[in-house]
């Protein structure tokens, strides 16, 4: 099954709280900027009306990160209802969250904790997502999520586990090229197989951000600018894919937006460049 | 290891950091386990000290922790929002320091503001719509932002000095009865002490919103005279600020 979400090609930010002043009161120059959606599920007040604000003037993703597709005991309906209220009032480009798990048993990490890549996990992770894109009445994009710790057992690789659950579902896909960098570090796998493993179709979205070396691990930190070799990747990905909307994620020691947008400058050079190669070609 | 077992697995070990549950993952699993369970520690102190961060002055940073840690390890979080995990911080509080009402009512106090803040929106009632209103029929609306409690210590005061910045701050037990209110007015989350009289009046209008029942109730307490007249006081005031945001007549006809 391939996914009916339009594409929609641009760069943007990850929109923060220090930065609501200069996207209320200015005219940041971004394609869309992408809200984490559990922000703005909430009765009313401030946030609300700032998304309303934003939402005038930029379209919008939400990206989530709360969901738990990959719960082994299903999903919230509350949170479904919250978020698909949310989606509603919004009209999102995209409405994404992570292959990943949260909560179990009335238990929530509030952490995107890692699946088992297999098939058991594969069939519970494609009825959630059903279950999700019904209740959400759109098909959602799913992001690649970095790791920590790779299971016994697993029955196929990551980027194979992605491919299966991607045309089982029709959902679409949010590539994190940070996180596939840092997996691919953590777990010893090679980043560019990933890259030509995924299906290049259903990509959607792009996540660009930076890590910090741990004591033997990368970590996903997103408090640091895209290091020079997550730059050569999103290349990369960029050659292999179509149009997609490309942007800068920060959560942490997070600068002043000129810093950002000059970054974003930089993704906009990679795929400016890329795609006359892919089109000369 | 299917599914299920896996993740209940998971879940313990970063609740209780038992180290069988770790080993359950493979020795090589562990350089990663730690990165989890130092993420899941972290992100509920942070979110704690986000939540709490004028309380987290006022107690010092030592016991604020202390506190923190005995929460954490008490209170997995459940609700699929971070932003709700220190709604219960105040119960760790009370059972830690039992005799420190000022340290419950001050995190009440800034759990609450926190909560008007996002509290659902309201259409402003307009004071044209208060004319012709037949009082002995009106049901008073009350702000979804509102929220009431009573007051033993001057937990407010301590807040505002707080807020202002100010150092060595003491809390007093209050001489009188009284409570707090706290709601949300112009997108601004507002703090006010209230006496005796104004917080049972509150408190009486969630089990009865009749403004007739609210004047009964002054009455009886104050006389006929003066409950009248201050119940038209409590009015207008609750009207100017916020805290009453509609007019009912009756199911048909909010105003």
């Amino acid at each position: 099954m391939t996914t009916s979400i339009p594409t929609f090609a641009g760069y943007g930010l990850g929109l923060r709280k220090e930065h609501y002043r200069d996207f209320l009161e200015g005219n940041v120059p971004v394609d869309f900027v992408e809200v984490i959606s559990e922000n703005f599920m909430v009765d009313g007040g401030q946030p609300r009306d700032i998304l309303r604000r934003i939402r005038e003037k930029h379209p919008v993703a939400m990206h989530g990160v709360s969901l738990s597709i990959g719960s082994s005991d299903g999903l919230d309906r509350d949170y479904l209802r919250r978020l698909r209220a949310l989606a509603d009032e919004i009209q999102p480009l995209f409405v994404s969250d992570h292959l990943s798990w949260s909560r179990v048993a009335g238990f929530s990490s509030h952490d995107l904790l890692p699946v088992p890549y297999t098939t058991e996990a594969l069939d519970m992770v494609c009825r959630n997502i059903d279950m999700a894109q019904e209740a959400l009445d759109r098909p959602l994009l799913f992001e690649n999520p970095s790791s920590y710790v790779a299971f016994d057992g697993a029955e196929m690789a990551e980027w194979e586990f992605i491919d299966a659950m991607a045309r089982r579902t029709g959902c679409g896909l949010l590539l994190d090229v940070n996180n596939v960098f840092v997996s691919a570090h953590n777990h010893g796998f090679d980043a560019h197989a990933f890259l030509a493993g995924i299906p290049a179709a259903h990509v959607r979205q792009i996540h660009l951000a930076g890590h910090t070396e741990g004591p033997g691990l990368l970590i996903d930190t997103h408090d640091q600018p895209v290091c020079d070799d997550v730059w050569s990747l999103y290349a990369t990905a960029r050659s292999l894919l179509g149009d997609v909307a490309t942007m800068i994620e920060r959560d942490d020691a997070i600068p002043p937006l000129p810093e950002l947008l000059d970054e974003l400058g930089i993704a906009r050079a990679i795929g400016y460049h890329e795609d006359a190669r892919r089109e000369a070609a | 290891m299917n599914l299920a077992t896996l993740q209940a697995r998971f879940r313990e070990w970063l609740v209780t950091g038992d180290e069988a549950d770790a080993a359950a993952f493979g020795a090589g699993a562990a350089p990663g386990l730690n990165i989890y369970q130092n993420n899941y520690r972290v992100q509920l102190m942070g979110c704690l000290e986000v939540s709490y961060p004028l309380l987290r002055r006022f107690m010092g940073e030592q016991a604020f922790r202390v506190a923190a840690i005995t929460h954490i390890d008490q209170n997995p979080p459940r609700g699929w929002t971070l932003d709700h995990y220190g709604a219960d911080f105040a119960a760790t509080l009370r059972t830690l320091y039992p005799h420190n009402p000022d340290l419950d009512e001050l995190a009440w106090i800034e759990w609450m503001l926190g909560e008007a803040f996002v509290a659902k929106d309201v259409a402003v009632l307009s004071q044209d719509m208060l004319g012709g209103v037949d009082w002995d029929a009106a049901t008073l609306v009350l702000s979804p932002s509102l929220r009431i409690r009573r007051a033993a210590t001057n937990a407010d005061d301590v807040w505002a000095a707080l807020r202002d910045g100010q150092e060595d701050i003491e809390s007093e037990m209050l001489s009188s009865c009284a409570g707090f209110a706290i709601w949300r007015q112009d997108n601004i989350s507002r703090l006010r002490r209230m006496d005796d009289i104004e917080t049972s009046a509150l408190f009486g209008l969630g089990s009865d919103p009749a403004f007739g029942a609210l004047c009964d109730s002054l009455v009886e307490r104050l006389g006929e005279a003066e409950g009248i007249q201050r119940a038209g006081q409590l009015l207008a005031a609750w009207l100017a600020s916020g805290i009453v945001v509609g007019i009912v007549m009756n199911e048909s006809d909010g105003r």
